[in-house]
């Protein structure tokens, strides 16, 4: 399969290029590993409710005949120059590119505390997404923790769907919550979806200490504002903000800066014709995701009118981002919620006593198994180099976990 | 300068290792120094097998696992140690043969090991492709997880281990990255394919290898399998080749195998060697194909010219020793790579006849005779 | 609707489903058993922790990530 434009994440950046692109009558792929476009925020399912927004940019995605979509495909490998291996339920494919966009989002930073791995915790975005593709969570009693907005937004979705949220801790403090909210007024779009999201179970200076319970989870214990309070509940979802997802870009030899894909006034990475826009460059919520992907996707085809035409308002988003991160900065007290027997490692079951005594990741994993798992340390890598500093290794194929049948396809002649 | 030791050992590898264990058994103070880079111990399959390529190699593997499956008694669960068997597969009648040939010369020596027919490799492992014509079983192979291995070895009141590169050697002395000198009596290098970087007139060619692991399958793959390809053509091509090795880990993962290039010595997965060599490995088992992968990672064997290992005393360097260029063998032949120097090195007997791994086999005579 | 089988029970969903939500419709929510011997449920919720891995068709595949079928056989792991 050979395309002019491969796009890599169907979220708004993803959308928003392949929209951007599409009037040059370029042959746009724009591929996504969930069953459906939309990307984590706009994530579709029995129990999302879209923004009518979202509807529109889905009928004008499907009325482009020029673009293909790719859902529930995965990029598994790069195959060649300008080649990636792709693969679905059923069957992989090579697709060869002229552009690439990465706009491969971010994914939440889960670190771990006691109990983190009963059933009954998630991710708080991870909740949200879950609720949408189905979960059935009403008449559940509901605990949020960790930082950032997206608490607020799984609250949301969780309340609007039945459960009863009863308590939300955010980590950061209330000069800061207070500092971020003082700051909304300059995107009233912002402030207004915050005055929605409010809940009065909303607690600043809190976080977990332990989810408790023996084969499920039946109560969470907290620190709120300092004093320590059991609250019995079914779920948690606990969520510490969020990690760009910049490893298809780092094995593609993207440069990395501040763990985001580095990218210039175009949305071009230090890569020739690999571009990438939205969370993967730095997170910033959608409305940032939108405006860099539309440039991304004027750029590539090589519209740089249209593209910095929208540089102002790119501008303005980007200010937003600055703020969202200054001011949900992660404190020391959930760097510190492990115990020694905590599992950090959650495919291979190593708890944090069998990793301290080692100087690095590479030791540790290879005296501890720590990060062989089926996840290849996307969880505990991320949550280790919160708790000790170390750095994850560089990528290598298979990206993700693949059937073998799929990296036969490699070296093999079309 | 001081004086740390009374050995240095540079690299802590399964080779260092098992000689530091066996010296510090001995009594001797022993410093391990390693510099923390990517090696073979940590990049290979663990795979304990009797090659039998040539004599010098039979005698060496055959007396390794004897000693391997001594300690494999003692070794901690997380050193992963099995004596599962290798089943070498013919995939036609000619690689039957090779079996054949193969038995007689492995049953001269004593070993245990049994020729399978089509029916009985079928009986033994179902996943098999149903073309193969049969296999010959070695029963006293096993698998290992060698960085564990090797760190176990390390575990005695006489040995240090230091992390620190050395980049140079001096005489009796080494002088690390940040510009200390340690010295000792004896200095023995085993650090694979590095050693060049420190001994440059060694004649060590590095062969990169891929390799890749699935998820958890457990009770699918019971022995190591092993083409017979790998001795017969595949693998003695010089240019890139692949064979088909399956292993199946203690943790229900497989294992699988094999590539070798003489031209990259760049760490990272090449696309084509793995599509290359994975569609070799399904071609022996078809069911390989419908399993997730979870990662890939490549390694790189320090190869002498006629495939055996340096092991001795340098001839033009006194005080310093050799023991590298095991190729893919040296987590098999490590404890009998370490009797072999131990026993040189005390003027004893060794256990095997040391000639034919002695250095001087390609660095000339002793300058100092 | 679709119709799956759920660890050999049979189950309807609303189109649009995932596996994952299918876990807990059908049965205790649990996905598979950890090394140690922990059940363990969809975690992430979005690809990246591979807790939910079970078998589909035979295949073994994200749960949160998979769309309930008509007629798929899903099975959790012990």
């Amino acid at each position: 399969m050979k395309v002019d434009i491969l796009i890599i994440g169907a979220g708004p950046a993803g959308m928003a290029a392949a929209l951007a692109a599409a009037p040059s009558g370029a042959r746009i792929a724009l591929l996504d590993d969930n069953p459906a476009v939309g990307g984590q925020i706009w994530r579709d399912g029995p129990q999302a409710h879209l923004p009518p927004q979202v509807h529109e940019q889905r009928r004008r995605l499907a009325a482009q005949s020029t673009i293909q979509l790719l859902t529930a495909s995965r990029v598994i490998a790069q195959a060649g120059p300008k080649q990636l291996l792709v693969e679905d339920a059923a069957c992989a494919r090579v697709i060869e590119y002229d552009k690439l966009i990465l706009c491969t989002g971010a994914r939440e930073l889960l670190l771990p505390f006691p109990g983190w791995t009963l059933p009954g915790v998630t991710g708080a975005g991870g909740l949200q997404a879950l609720i949408k593709g189905g979960l059935p969570v009403a008449g559940e009693r509901l605990v949020i923790a960790g930082s950032g907005p997206l608490l607020l937004a799984s609250a949301a979705t969780a309340q609007a769907n039945g459960a009863r949220v009863l308590q939300i801790a955010e980590q950061a403090s209330w000069a800061a919550v207070a500092g971020f909210a003082a700051q909304l007024p300059r995107w009233p779009h912002k402030l207004l979806q915050a005055l929605g999201l409010w809940h009065p179970g909303y607690r600043a200076s809190s976080h977990v200490i332990a989810a408790l319970g023996d084969s499920h989870l039946q109560a969470v214990r907290l620190s709120i504002n300092g004093q320590v309070k059991e609250v019995p509940c079914e779920r948690l979802a606990c969520g510490f903000g969020l990690i760009a997802n910049t490893q298809l870009g780092q094995a593609l030899g993207c440069r990395i800066e501040h763990n985001s894909i580095a990218v210039d006034n175009w949305q071009a990475s230090s890569q020739v014709d690999i571009y990438a826009a939205g969370e993967c460059t730095g997170f910033g919520g959608s409305e940032k995701a939108l405006v860099e992907g539309a440039i991304a996707g004027h750029a590539a085809v090589g519209d740089l009118a249209a593209a910095r035409h929208l540089w102002p308002q790119r501008q303005r988003w980007q200010g937003f981002a600055r703020a969202l991160q200054h001011s949900f900065a992660l404190g020391e007290p959930v760097k510190q919620l492990a115990t020694p027997d905590t599992l950090i490692c959650r495919c291979e079951d190593i708890a944090l006593a069998d990793l301290r005594e080692h100087g690095g990741w590479t030791p540790a994993k290879l005296a501890s198994r720590c990060g062989m798992g089926a996840c290849q340390g996307r969880i505990c890598g991320a949550a280790t180099q919160v708790l000790f500093g170390w750095q994850p290794p560089a990528p290598r194929p298979p990206f993700s976990p693949a059937r073998i049948d799929t990296l036969l396809q490699l070296g093999q002649p079309e | 300068m001081s004086q740390s030791a009374d050995i240095i050992i540079i690299g802590a590898g399964i080779i260092g290792a098992a000689c530091a264990h066996e010296l510090a058994r001995r009594g001797l103070r022993v410093l391990v120094l390693d510099a923390g880079r990517r090696a073979a111990t940590a990049a290979g399959m663990g795979h304990l097998i009797v090659l039998d390529d040539n004599p010098a190699e039979l005698a060496l593997s055959q007396y390794s696992l004897q000693r391997w499956r001594d300690w494999g008694r003692d070794m901690p669960a997380d050193c992963a140690y099995r004596q599962n068997g290798t089943l070498w597969l013919a995939a036609n009648a000619e690689e039957m043969a090779v079996a054949e040939a193969k038995y007689q010369v492995l049953r001269e020596q004593g070993l245990d090991c049994q020729l399978l027919g089509a029916a009985a490799l079928q009986a033994a492992e179902p996943e098999l492709s149903q073309t193969l014509h049969g296999a010959l079983k070695v029963g006293g192979d096993g698998i290992l997880y060698a960085p564990n291995a090797a760190r176990w070895l390390l575990q005695h009141a006489q040995i240090e281990l230091r992390m620190a590169r050395v980049v140079e050697i001096d005489h009796r002395r080494v002088r690390l990255d940040d510009g200390a000198w340690l010295s000792a009596e004896v200095l023995i290098l085993a650090n694979g394919v590095y050693a060049r970087e420190l001994c440059p007139e060694l004649p060590l060619q590095a062969k990169k290898g891929h390799l890749l692991i699935t998820d958890r399958y457990p009770g699918r793959v019971n022995h190591t399998l092993v083409e017979l390809g790998y001795v017969t053509s595949a693998h003695n091509a010089s240019g890139p080749s692949v064979a088909a090795n399956i292993q199946p880990r203690p943790t229900g993962q497989l294992l699988i195998g094999a590539s070798r290039q003489f031209d990259s010595e760049a760490p990272e997965v090449e696309p084509w060697m793995l599509g290359k060599m994975l569609r070799r490995a399904v071609d022996y088992m078809p069911g390989l194909a419908g399993l997730n992968a979870i990662r890939a990672w490549t390694g790189l064997r320090a190869a002498s010219p006629d495939g055996l290992p340096l092991l001795g005393e340098h001839p033009q360097r006194p005080g310093l020793w050799l023991a590298v260029g095991h190729e893919g063998l040296g987590v098999t032949t490590a404890p009998g790579s370490a009797d072999l120097l131990v026993a040189q090195l005390f003027g004893e007997t060794a256990p095997l006849a040391p000639d034919a791994y002695l250095p001087q086999r390609f660095l000339g005579v002793a300058a100092h005779a | 609707m679709p119709e799956l089988l759920l660890d050999g029970q049979p189950l309807k969903v609303d189109e649009g489903t995932t596996v994952a939500a299918a876990l807990l419709l059908g049965g205790d929510g649990s996905s598979r058993t950890s090394v140690s011997g922990q059940r363990r449920a969809p975690f992430c919720g979005m690809g990246v922790c591979q807790e939910c891995r079970v078998s589909t068709d035979g295949q073994r595949r994200l749960a949160c990530q998979t769309l309930c079928r008509d007629g798929m056989r899903v099975e959790s792991r012990p």
